[in-house]
């Protein structure tokens, strides 16, 4: 392609942190897919893209700028523009649990320290901004610091210390103690842990600790029944997928094999965006092994050579020890040209989203991975079909694929024995809010509402439960009324709501339903991709309607106001391209619904 | 390309619209259905002469058996389909995208939109008064992920200062309502230049070079075919903006005449819309096969130069 080039030149630190993700020029340029990880290596060397750095990625990729443009600036965590974009960054967490947990103080705090989010600090080089969540709600209130740098410095502070984040904003640095490894493990429950039974246990950085616990027998097993026999075990435990569609992976997995087109591909989503939920970043962080190995079962399973596991940015831990699982299965013939010596191919490349919600929506994930904006994709077609560069993709998501290890351990009969008739196995619920003792907890499906919140400690002393928020912002509102509701998808369809992907945000009557109404709206708001009418501006209606009403000044009457809504909500319902536009009214209307909010002009 | 028998013959799909049924070349879109069927369905960013995106929904139908609606620019007919057009839910949609469009966007260029608007009884005032300009906002993307804080009291828009910094054309995104025409056009659908693309995220998405900067310095070679393309009027010829900005603009004093460009062997047809005597605006038939609707810099602006060697006083009044 004859592209046209800005005239301002990379800087020499630039060139070489662009070179060192590109690797050396070659003939033919890198394909397109490494643009993402090219914005990477500049944003964490220098702390912004600016013009001269993307021209040399342009350069390198032989991309177009306007493209690569629009690209860096579909992403959250990347800054494009050099005034902004100080070394060291603040994402202070503002979202549902944060805000449960004194976020807005915080926020406070730092705004009278150091003026409105954005601002420079005096020496410039440090500036702290407002975050949706950061999946660390178990430890909230969050941050996520990240400190550009020949040694990029990318790290949670959970919960924060408000004097801490102010000294390290202060002084442009972080002191090397890393709190978020050696902070508490996540608090789990239920008797038996299954997906858990690692976590807290072993030495995630470990293949041999992985190993000792009985790691890598599921893939020998696997590899004794064949392609074919792995997905009947995978059929006959019923297993749905985790990631908050509900759809059946052996199904799913019997396409892809069966496909005739190749490559294909295999991705494992660890996007983990949706607010309440901090699941997967816990397997990723402590069993990280554990998602290697199911994701290289799956591979053997659909007839996948190459793999991808594609991460939140904001989740820098569970990158670095996926990239570390992934060397150390490679150096033991665990991934590569010819797995465990029984001749299949099987490789895994870890990628790092860079702050975008909608990118955990499969085909938008895919888009992500070959270097475009992150926009969702109409189906048909399915991915299974045309998927991750147009091939017949198996998409799944982290937790899905570490119950394909228990299946391969029982078998799929026993599998399915656990749960109920349609919800088969354990569930991970990622508990946080107002109870005792946030974390993630396993428990098999069918369990109450009621027993989760009671293994979570209840709700602090003295205290009432106001509603609980089932399935993140993407979910529905539970009165206390309803808590007796058995979490199974059966169940839960049949109230008109979803499990989602299991997160459970509770509140007490301490709490202001309507402002964490009024912060859901805001988040689907920034994490529109904004391709589709309903969803791009829909949003930005509901929350200034949302506004209007919280404030008590509706432009009519509140019942008005109240039927327009429900008249945005339905069409983002009905038109929206994606899942995210789909649910973006789910939860406010809920509210309406469940809790009266706004009958009277107001509540609590 | 796959080696093996012959492409299958296109058959012929047989499904129901609004109880009648309809059969179509296999591969067709609903929309395709739709028009053979005579069922006059409102599109924002469907082109003939480009790949759908499907992104205005405003053309959505119900089809049974499926969740959602389904854009009918861009599903393809399968046999036996069972498709409604006209039922309340998809009037409320259509309705609602048109509103949404119209509370946000300048549509005052962009007649066919607001007759959709009509058609559905749109009243995008129900949303509330319209913002006034951001002071500072400009055509750049705001940082995504994060956006003002709003009071509800008024609508957001997409209002933003024109674009003017070229001697050819400008840029009013005031009217955009991102069907991603032009950047299609622009890149591979007709002119493979990739000068435009969308940035930015949500709401503050927006039509842009890189990093904003003005045309002249991006890879922009003034094909004009995102003008051709642009439905409301975002993109317009600068000799059209600086006469409707005198009012001297008057499309019915206005008369087209084809011809075949002059400039070289390919033979584009052009349409000449001239007013008193002067070309003020050339465009191109999309169903035309040669060109397809798009054309390189001589055909769409040649004229410019043609008239300011015949006339000392150039059209603009710069
Ligand atoms: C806006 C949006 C965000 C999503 N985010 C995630 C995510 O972070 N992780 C995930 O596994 N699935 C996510 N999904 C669901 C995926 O599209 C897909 O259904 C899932 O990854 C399939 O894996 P499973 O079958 O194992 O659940 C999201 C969907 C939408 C619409
Ligand atoms: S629904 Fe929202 S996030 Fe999904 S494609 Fe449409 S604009 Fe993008
Ligand atoms: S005039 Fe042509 S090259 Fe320039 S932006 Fe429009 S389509 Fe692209
Ligand atoms: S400028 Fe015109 S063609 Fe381009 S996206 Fe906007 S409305 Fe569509
Ligand atoms: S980390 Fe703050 S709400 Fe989840
Ligand atoms: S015309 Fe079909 S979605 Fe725009």
């Amino acid at each position: 392609m004859d592209i046209h080039l800005s005239a301002t030149e990379a800087s020499p630190i630039e060139r070489a942190a662009v070179d060192a993700a590109l690797g050396p020029r070659d003939t033919r340029p890198p394909p397109r897919d490494r643009l993402l990880p090219a914005l990477w290596a500049v944003q964490s060397r220098v702390g912004h893209i600016g013009e001269g750095a993307l021209s040399y990625i342009c350069e390198r990729l032989d991309v177009p700028p306007a493209e690569a443009y629009s690209v860096a600036s579909f992403y959250a965590l990347f800054s494009l523009d050099p005034s902004a974009g100080q070394p060291l960054v603040a994402h202070v967490c503002d979202d549902i649990a944060c805000r449960a947990a004194g976020a807005e103080q915080i926020c406070a705090r730092l705004e009278t320290a150091l003026g409105p989010p954005g601002t420079p600090t005096s020496d410039g080089r440090a500036t702290w901004r407002r975050a949706s969540c950061l999946g660390q709600c178990d430890r909230a209130p969050a941050a996520l610091v990240m400190a550009a740098g020949s040694q990029p410095i990318e790290r949670a502070l959970a919960p924060v210390d408000p004097p801490a984040l102010q000294t390290a904003l202060r002084d442009g640095a972080l002191s090397p103690a890393t709190d978020a490894e050696t902070a508490t493990l996540p608090r789990i429950g239920g008797a038996s842990l299954r997906l858990l039974r690692r976590v807290g246990r072993i030495d995630p950085t470990s293949l041999d600790d992985y190993r000792a616990h009985g790691g890598y027998e599921a893939l020998r097993r696997a590899v004794r029944l064949g392609p074919d026999g792995v997905i009947r075990e995978v059929v006959d435990a019923k297993l749905v997928g985790r990631g908050g569609a509900a759809f059946p992976t052996g199904r799913k997995w019997e396409a892809v094999a069966h496909a005739a087109a190749r490559p294909h591909y295999l991705v494992c989503n660890a996007d983990e965006s949706e607010p309440g939920m901090f699941k997967d970043r816990v397997l990723m962080e402590h069993d990280p092994f554990a998602i290697i190995e199911a994701m290289t079962i799956a591979g053997y399973a659909t007839g996948c050579e190459q793999g991808y596991v594609y991460v939140r940015g904001e989740y820098p831990l569970a990158f670095s020890r996926l990239r570390n699982a992934v060397a150390q299965a490679q150096a033991k013939g665990l991934l590569g040209d010819d797995v465990l010596g029984r001749g299949f191919r099987f490789d895994i490349e870890p990628r790092r989203g860079a702050g975008a919600y909608v990118c955990g929506e499969e085909t938008a994930l895919f888009s992500s991975i070959e270097g475009y904006r992150g926009e969702p994709r109409n189906r048909p077609p399915f991915p299974t079909q045309s998927g991750l560069f147009g091939r017949p993709t198996a998409v799944n998501n982290v937790e899905t694929l570490v119950n394909v290890l228990e299946i391969l351990r029982e078998g799929g009969p026993a599998f399915a024995a656990i749960g109920t008739r349609d919800s088969t196995g354990t569930k991970l619920f990622c508990v946080s809010g107002r109870v005792d003792r946030p974390g993630v907890y396993e428990v098999p499906f069918g369990t109450t509402l009621r027993a989760l919140l009671d293994l979570a400690g209840g709700l602090p002393a003295g205290r009432t439960l106001r509603a609980v928020l089932l399935g993140g912002a993407a979910g529905s509102v539970i009165p206390p009324e309803q808590v007796d509701m058995p979490l199974t998808f059966e169940a839960a369809r049949a109230r008109g709501v979803a499990l989602g992907s299991g997160a459970v945000i509770v509140f007490d009557d301490t709490v202001d339903l309507r402002r964490i109404l009024l912060r859901v709206a805001a988040f689907f708001r920034d994490e529109s991709c904004g391709q589709c009418v309903p969803c791009r501006i829909g949003t930005v209606r509901q929350e200034e309607l949302l506004e209007r009403l919280v404030s008590g000044r509706p432009h009519s009457s509140v019942r008005d106001e109240l039927a327009l809504l429900a008249d945005i909500g339905r069409a983002m319902r009905d038109a929206s391209i994606c899942g995210l536009g789909q649910t973006a009214s789910t939860a406010v209307e809920s509210a309406v619904r469940e809790l009266k909010l706004f009958a009277d002009g107001g509540d609590t | 390309m796959s080696v093996g028998p012959a492409a299958a013959p296109t058959g012929l799909v047989e499904l129901t619209i609004d109880g009648q049924t309809v059969q179509v070349p296999e591969g067709s879109a609903l929309l395709q259905a739709c028009r053979a069927r005579g069922v006059a369905t409102p599109t924002v960013c469907y082109a003939e002469n480009l790949t759908p995106v499907n992104v205005c929904r405003v053309c959505v139908v119900e089809v049974e058996g499926s969740r959602a609606l389904v854009p009918a620019c861009s599903r393809p007919v399968e046999r036996g389909m069972v498709v409604h057009t006209d039922s309340e839910r998809v009037r409320h949609s259509r309705r609602m995208v048109l509103e949404l469009l119209a509370s946000a966007t300048d549509l005052s260029l962009a007649p066919e939109v607001e007759e959709h608007l009509r058609r559905y009884g749109g009243r995008p005032e129900r949303f509330g008064p319209a913002a006034p300009p951001t002071p500072g906002a400009d055509h750049r993307h705001t940082q995504a992920g994060h956006h003002r804080p709003t009071d509800g009291s008024t609508a957001a828009t997409v209002t933003q200062p024109t674009l003017i910094d070229n001697e050819l054309y400008v840029r009013d995104y005031s009217r955009c309502v991102l069907c991603y025409k032009c950047v299609e056009a622009c890149g591979v659908d007709a002119q493979n230049t990739f000068a435009i693309a969308v940035a930015g995220r949500g709401f503050e998405a927006r039509i842009s070079t890189e990093f904003g900067l003005p045309l002249p310095d991006s890879a922009c070679v003034y094909c004009g075919n995102c003008i051709g393309v642009c439905p409301t009027g975002a993109l317009m010829f600068r000799s059209e903006h600086e006469m409707r900005r005198n009012g001297t603009w008057d499309e019915t004093r206005q008369q087209r005449t084809d011809t075949i460009c002059p400039y070289c062997g390919v033979g584009c047809t052009l349409t000449l819309h001239v007013q008193d005597g002067r070309i003020v605006k050339v465009s191109s038939p999309p169903e035309h096969d040669v060109a397809g609707g798009h054309l390189c810099i001589k055909g769409r602006f040649g004229w410019e130069f043609v008239q300011v060697l015949e006339d000392p006083a150039p059209a603009s009044d710069r």
